[in-house]
């Protein structure tokens, strides 16, 4: 009896290490997002500033876009905005930016220093368009179809190779629908 | 060519600790006693080589060859030279290149301080050691190569990550990886006594100082990372529940335990099994706590490497070293027989009782760690556990525990006496009662965490005085005879009650951060000012400064009290071009009996910079606390290495026999 109760470490190590090997296989960056293939939630969110104009679902109606998760706060948002600032400037695709959880006036202070690629920008200070979408961090990136329905999902920064191999061929593909 | 060097130093050390292990297993079969003498000199030449590779490492770095692929990603010409060094270690390849070095460091040590005695013992240890450098050089060579080349290399490096670059960083890894490491030696000297079928108070009186060792080095680690923490993150935090900070936590606590459970092992010959496996459970939670950062199952921010080839591979060693080690241990641990017997009340079953709370605590902040983990593996849903978790089970748990240290340190062995020891604390619990009621009623705030922590810190600070006085006959014989016996004192009373002091000191500062902290914030011009407590802070003036590889806003405040300036600050908001990032350098006023912690944000145009004040009484208590129970643990490592040597008094060790399993 008292010999068993000496394999119980053992034991209780392997099931942890059966649940490490599961965590392990998932790879966290790429979170199925509910959102896939469903039209957008119903939204309309103020500018992040006085007179600039919001954002609401109907603008992303028509054509294949982008649509970018930021925030001022998100210190990988800032390394990721160089890359948005060049696609906005080949003019490829529309960007279109949710300021997530911001202070107001920091996400437009924010745009004034580094530039501005996006082609309507909507606050979302509370978060709520945010967890509609499903949003686990920022920068998340979403590719929208001409219908306005969610076709992609990408979690974390969009940089040249993720442009390149990942969201073109994606908005290539849905032009041609 | 320097990378080749070093790549090929590396490959050499794989080799010889991969044959050195398989050799000295081979040859204690066989009984050859030459065995011994290679297990030495094999120790000896693995440290010298990883010490080669990482010297070679350091000057890819200090050259800045940006040909090589680490330098390039991590480092710049226009970095300062000291982080230049620093940025060794502050990547994925460099860091793992450090435990390597670090574990030969111990192997050597081992080697070079190791008598003559318990031959065996040493040379399985040195045989397991070795098995687990071979298996963490590996790792380097087949997926963590430092020495990758990148051709042609870039006009310059990608720069260190900014939050990074901090005098903090130059001293926390290592500390905390020769705290992690340094459990590498026990865990093989328990494997070695599990093979050998055999342990007693003489393997305990080797141990503890290798025990002890790590335990100071863990202990100085954390508190520097804490530390980083409170001057880097710009919001005054020194301890999140994050959990690379759990990781470290919890070898701390199974080492804390460890190294009382070898002290009754030592005095009392009993508790072997648990011991054995507090060895084996620290050195598998520090393996777990540094890896485990590294392999994506836990994403925080301390994570610079995600990476599932990496986590793979790792994961492979945890199971074979952890789950091989605890396969052992069900197998021979049933041959330790304990020969002490237990009473009701003697030191060592308080002892017991701190064995059995620190596990308890660890095994919580274990669940609190890895539960959302498991959430997320068995359902689609995310949960988070903070700080609200651990404050209402953790803390009351330890803060009872605490209650016991004085009356454990002053009870007897085997057979104590409850009441003489409780009448010589009652003045220690009349001064706690007193100070917990006084910081009632100063602390304006109605916590009763306040009082509670106030008073713990000055009954366990107070009862390791007494328990000091009584030791030297204080009062009771005249001064200078006193002074005679505090001198002929061994070390490892000194150590542990410097040690208990320092954790009254830690407690009492962890109450006043905690308890009685206080912020405010408010957007400001030049010009304006706030107030906090009685203390009024104005904003003096903003200016732009260049650094060396940032830009930055500085803004100058002065803190007053009654119209008379208590100090002038500057903060600082930093941004780093190259990766585009940006850090803040808090403005800190330091006192004894707390710290002005001032920070500054982005700019608003109409409203001005949003200053955020926050004020951490008795914060730099947490520092020297800290250090103090660091320096407890030297004292005792001083004292049981000169026993190690055989210098003074040792009793002849109770040896137990191996018996056949029934």
């Amino acid at each position: 009896m008292n010999r068993v109760f000496l394999f119980l470490p053992l034991v209780i190590f392997l099931v942890m290490g059966l649940y490490f090997g599961l965590g392990l296989r998932q790879d966290p960056s790429a979170i199925p997002s509910q959102q896939i293939d469903r039209p957008l939630p119903e939204f309309d969110l103020p500018g992040i500033a006085d007179g600039e104009p919001g954002l609401s679902s109907a603008d992303l109606v028509g054509q294949v876009s982008l649509l970018n998760v930021f925030g001022s706060w998100c210190p990988p948002c800032a390394i990721e905005h160089p890359m948005l600032m060049q696609i906005s400037r080949s003019g490829r695709v529309p960007i279109y930016g949710v300021d997530w959880r911001d202070r107001p006036g920091d996400g437009a202070a924010w745009l004034a220093r580094h530039g501005n690629p996006f082609a309507r920008v909507g606050d979302d200070p509370q978060g709520r368009l945010a967890i509609d979408l499903g949003i686990t961090g920022a920068p998340e990136t979403f590719v929208i179809d001409q219908e306005g329905r969610v076709r992609f999902h990408h979690v974390g920064i969009v940089d040249e190779t993720v442009w390149r191999d990942t969201l073109l061929p994606v908005i290539v593909a849905l032009e041609a629908e | 060519m320097i990378a080749e060097l070093g790549q090929f130093a590396l490959i050499l050390a794989f080799v010889v600790a991969l044959f050195q292990s398989v050799a000295i297993f081979a040859g204690l079969r066989t009984g050859d006693a030459v065995v011994h003498g290679f297990a030495r000199t094999g120790a000896i030449a693995q440290f010298v080589l990883v010490l080669a590779a990482f010297a070679c490492l350091t000057w890819l770095f200090a050259v800045s060859d940006f040909t090589a692929l680490v330098v390039a990603e991590n480092s710049h010409t226009d970095k300062p030279m000291l982080y230049k060094l620093t940025g060794v270690w502050g990547n994925h390849e460099g860091s793992m290149l450090l435990w390597a070095l670090i574990l030969t460091g111990y192997t050597g040590a081992l080697a070079w301080s190791a008598k003559p005695v318990e031959a065996r013992l040493i040379s399985l240890t040195f045989a397991v050691q070795s098995l687990i450098t071979a298996a963490f050089t590996a790792f380097l060579l087949f997926t963590s190569n430092p020495f990758a080349r990148l051709w042609p290399g870039p006009e310059n490096g990608q720069d260190l990550n900014p939050l990074l670059q901090d005098p903090g960083l130059a001293s926390h890894p290592p500390m905390l990886y020769a705290g992690y490491v340094g459990f590498s030696i026990t865990f093989s000297f328990a494997l070695a006594a599990l093979i050998d079928g055999r342990v007693d108070a003489r393997w305990a009186r080797i141990v503890r100082p290798w025990a002890l060792a790590a335990w100071t080095f863990l202990t100085i680690g954390i508190a520097l990372g804490a530390s980083w923490a409170y001057y880097e993150l710009g919001w005054g935090g020194w301890w999140a529940w994050d959990p690379v900070e759990n990781a470290s936590l919890m070898p701390w606590l199974a080492g804390t335990a460890f190294i009382h459970s070898l002290r009754v092992m030592e005095k009392r010959d009993t508790l072997k099994a648990w011991t054995i496996l507090l060895a084996l459970l620290t050195f598998a939670l520090s393996m777990a706590g540094a890896f485990l950062v590294r392999s994506g199952v836990l994403t925080s921010v301390h994570a610079f490497a995600v990476d599932p080839e990496r986590g793979v591979f790792i994961l492979a060693i945890l199971v074979a070293l952890i789950g091989g080690s605890l396969l052992i241990y069900g197998l021979r641990a049933g041959l330790l027989k304990p020969t002490g017997v237990f009473s009701g009340i003697s030191r060592e079953s308080t002892l017991l009782v701190n064995n059995l709370v620190l596990a308890a605590a660890c095994g919580l902040v274990f669940f609190g760690t890895f539960y959302p983990l498991f959430i997320t593996t068995v359902s689609d849903e995310t949960i988070t556990i903070g700080a609200p978790f651990y404050n209402n089970t953790f803390n009351p748990m330890l803060g009872a525990l605490l209650v016991l240290v004085p009356v454990s340190g002053m009870l007897a062995w085997k057979r104590g006496r409850l009441m003489p020891v409780l009448k010589d604390l009652a003045p220690a619990a009349l001064a706690a009662l007193a100070g917990g009621v006084a910081a009632f009623w100063i602390a304006d705030r109605g916590l009763v965490a306040g009082a509670l922590g106030t008073g713990l810190a000055i009954w366990i600070a107070l009862g390791v005085l007494i328990d000091l006085a009584k030791r030297f006959k204080l009062f009771q014989i005249e001064f200078r005879a006193s002074l005679a016996r505090a001198a002929r004192l061994p070390l490892g009373i000194w150590g542990m009650a410097v040690a208990h002091f320092g954790l009254a000191v830690v407690v009492f500062a962890i109450t006043g951060v905690s308890a009685w902290k206080q912020e405010t914030s408010a957007f400001l011009m030049p010009g304006q000012h706030l107030d906090i407590r009685q203390l009024t802070l104005t904003l003096d003036d903003v200016e732009q400064v260049e650094g060396a590889n940032y830009v930055a806003e500085r803004g100058y405040l002065t803190a007053r009290r009654d119209q008379q300036v208590v100090s002038n600050l500057v903060a600082e908001r930093r941004h780093y071009p190259v990766r585009g990032m940006a850090t803040t350098e808090s403005a800190i006023h330091a006192r004894l009996t707390g710290d002005i912690y001032v920070t500054i944000g982005q700019p608003n145009p109409e409203r001005g910079w949003p200053v955020f004040v926050y004020i951490y009484p008795f914060a730099i208590w947490l520092w020297i606390g800290s250090a103090i129970l660091g320096l407890g643990g030297l004292l005792s490592i001083a004292d049981q290495g000169r026993r190690a040597l055989g210098v003074g008094r040792s009793p002849v060790p109770i040896r137990a026999k191996p018996e056949v399993a029934e």
